[in-house]
This record gives C-alpha cells, structure tokens and sequence, in this order.
C-alpha cells in the first residue's frame, strides 16, 4: 500500500467560521466557500520538532517558570493520552503546545485585565513530544474559569488551549480540553461553535483515577485524533513521486 | 455527518483565542525564560542557499481592521524545491533552512514578517510543477478552525499561470488574492483579508 493523500476534513463536525453566538466570528469568518484541492508535497510535509529542542521542564508547569524552591499554586494535576489518526494509529513525534490561565482564571498576558491576580510563579506554558506509540503526559494546575466580553455575562468553562502538528502540515490543529463534570462548558458560546454534543463531548478530559499520583495529583485523560491519510493500493501518481 | 467506516472523527477545532501568544511565541509576548527562543523564529542562517526575501503583510478584518492576535505560520520548500521533512522522498533539503515560520502580529499595527528564501518548484500529484508558493495558516480569537492559504509570487507569472492549484480557483478576479506583491529589495508583501470584496481565497485540502 502506498500513503496517499490526507482525507478531507469533515467540515460538518467541525465549528463554522461564522458563529454568531461568538461575536468576534462575525467579521472574522470568509465569507465565500473554501476551494477545494487535493494535498500535495505541500501539505503532506510538516516540520518535525525533535525531542533535543525540549528544556526539562517544558512539560512541567508547575515548575518551569517558577523561582527555585516554589511552584505554582492551585490544584495540581497530570494530564495525558494519546495522540492517534483517524485509521487509530499512534502519531509519534508531534509537537504539542500548551497554554493556560492559572488556577485564579487569569493569563500571563498583556490583554488580560481580569482582576485576578497573576501567580508569580506561574507562566501557563509547556510543550511536549509524542512518545513512538503518541503518548504525551503534562504537569500543571487545574486552570480557573473566567468571564469574557461577548454576551453581558459569559465564562469560559476550565480549559486548556491544545496546539498540535502532526507529520504533515494537513494535520495542524488548534483545540481546548475542558473538564469532566464542569456545568459551565454547556454554557459557553465557545463550545457551543461546534455543531453537535458528541464533538463537543470529544474535548472533555475524564478524570483518571488510574493516572493520580497519591498524596500529589489529580489525573486527566485527553486523547486527540488528527487527520489520517488514505490508504490505497491504486494511487493515481505518476511513477516517482 | 458522514461516516467512514473504521474511522475515528478527528478532534474538533476550537478558536486559538486572544492569548494564543502565550502557548505560541512566548518570547515575543514577553513571557521570557521558559523557552530559549520562539518556534519558527528563524527560518535561515548565514550558510542557507537562495535567494533571501522578507514576506511582511496584515491580516484585516472584514471591518478592514488590522488583526493584532493573530498568528500566522509558514511552511515551504527551499530555494531547490525540497522540503526539510522526513515525508520528503525526492532528495534531502538544505540543512540549513527550516522551512517552518511562526509570527505574532505587531501590538499597534498587526503586522507579520518572515525572513526566509524564495521556494523552488514542487510537483502536484500528477507530476505537474507547481509554481514557487509558501503555506500560509492563520489562527486567531473569533477563528474557529485555522485558515489555510498559499502565497505565490505575484512576479512569477508564467509559472503561476500553469500551477494547477491556481487553475482550481473559478473565480480568476480572486486569484490576485493569493500573489504577493514585490516592494523591491526582497521584499514580498501579502495581505490576507479574511471578508469582503477582496476576500483572500482559503483552502480546504
Ligand atoms: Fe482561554
């Protein structure tokens, strides 16, 4: 079998670009349909992001902006799983990003004006490489909710922001984890992008009882699934290519 | 919905939001001392063959204000037509060129740069070439899914006027969209409008 081409998005399972319950979609959304085309060398190449790029610390937020000897304050949890294809595969060597408030609801961020305040050993950081199977674990804090301007009275339900790349640029991906049992992310316009409950369903994070550290954290389960390519015994290339 | 059979439905989107830069470009946000330096913060070094180009540009709303939270990435074959990845077959690419670009927008003026090389020529599945084109993603607060555009060079006219992905587009008063336009002294401007009338055309590949 050869590697074919990655198969087409569902673009159905996916938000669409104009959501108006989220305002700031509205003059940010295209307007005109997406052009259709098949992936090329263009897309089926990615960058790869070896391991020898990652500091100790990258996947330990509780630690990797904190001053020596203190760490960061909230709930202190473990999050890991397993990034596949959607043929199930492991996807090894993808580079993950993470990024989050602290466990107060605020962002070490210029724009972020919530009163809060900032963890001064906090950051809300880390990054990661998939194992050879795509398994990825990170240390952190349980983020806080936290309100936004859209309607008069929004929050965000907990989240963690997910930056992904696979093998190829295809697969690029940004996402966020919410977490099992939280009553707000129903009511979020940010959820409520995506069309149906069981997408939605697809970014809440279980609690993993079997992954808890005793007496040090809690555990959450997040498997992420990237474009698969097609597999074929009848590609249509040329000889060569 | 559609269902494939044997398939698992990819994970689905969700915005970048306003602080992406905090996860993204960390350095660029201020937030020193977690990451050396930002990924895809630079793209060539003093021994990368090719011809050197800058590519600046806005993303505009379709109010035709400037985006100033967005990140915009790039990736493209070297200046040979090869791309440095271990899903290139053809041949192995200059060492010393990344190909990969990540770039916040400036605070005030929401512009994005990127000092690379011009990309050489890359083949479409039949064989056919395609003419010199960098990938462009955009993510951003109020971006569901992240866009996907090329770039071309808006001085390559023969060869853009073969590329096969161009020839896709029905409507040809869109494919100036896609061309950036040559400001002298290596200099590549490419404006991405996401509404209006002069709407950039996405992808969906
Ligand atoms: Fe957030």
């Amino acid at each position: 079998m050869t590697k074919g081409g990655f198969i087409q998005r569902d673009r159905a399972w996916h938000p669409p670009a104009y959501a108006p319950g989220y305002k700031t979609s509205v003059t940010r959304a295209p307007g005109r349909p997406l052009i259709s085309m098949p992936t090329t060398l263009s897309e089926e190449t990615g960058p790869v992001f070896g391991r020898d790029m990652l500091g100790p610390r990258d996947n330990d937020l509780i630690l990797n902006f904190a001053r020596d000897g203190e760490a960061a304050i909230g709930e202190r949890i473990i999050v890991h799983g397993r990034v596949t294809d959607e043929h199930g595969r492991g996807v090894p060597n993808a580079l993950i990003e993470v990024w989050q408030a602290n466990a107060g609801g605020r962002y070490r961020h210029r724009k972020d004006g919530y009163l809060a305040p900032l963890d001064p050993n906090f950051g809300g950081c880390g990054r990661m490489v998939t194992d050879a199977e795509g398994r990825y674990e990170f240390r952190t804090v349980k983020p806080g909710p936290y309100p936004w301007p859209n309607g008069v009275n929004d929050w965000r339900p907990s989240h963690i922001h997910f930056s992904l790349f696979g093998s190829g640029f295809a697969q690029r991906l940004i996402s966020q984890m919410y977490f099992e049992g939280d009553p707000l992310i129903w009511q979020c316009p940010i959820v409520r992008t995506i069309p149906s409950d069981a997408a939605v369903e697809r970014l809440i994070a279980a609690q993993d009882m079997t992954a808890t550290i005793p007496m040090d954290a809690l555990a959450y389960r997040f498997d992420i699934v990237l474009r698969g390519r097609r597999q074929t015994l009848f590609e249509t290339r040329k000889e060569g290519l | 919905m559609t269902r494939r059979p044997d398939t698992l439905k990819e994970t689905p989107s969700q915005t970048a939001g306003p602080y992406v830069h905090i996860g993204c470009t960390p350095n660029f946000l201020g937030n020193t001392g977690i990451y050396p330096e930002d990924l895809g913060a630079r793209m060539v070094n003093d021994r990368t063959r090719g011809e050197r180009i800058t590519i600046t540009g806005t993303v505009w709303d379709g109010t035709g204000t400037a985006l100033r939270d967005a990140l915009v990435e790039i990736w493209q074959a070297d200046a040979d037509g090869l791309y440095p990845s271990p899903e290139e077959t053809r041949g192995a690419a200059d060492p010393d060129f990344a190909g990969f670009g990540r770039s916040g927008c400036d605070w005030e003026t929401g512009a994005f740069t990127f000092a690379t090389v011009k990309p050489g020529r890359v083949p479409y599945p039949d064989g056919r070439l395609q003419a010199p084109h960098v990938t462009v993603w955009i993510a951003a607060r109020g971006i569901n899914t992240g866009l996907h555009t090329r770039m071309y060079f808006a001085d390559e006219a023969d060869a853009n006027a073969e590329d096969p992905v161009l020839a896709r587009i029905e409507h040809r008063n869109r494919v100036p969209s896609l061309l950036a336009q040559p400001e002298g002294n290596g200099v590549y401007r490419f404006d991405i409008r996401l509404q209006g009338d002069h709407e950039t055309v996405f992808f969906d590949m």
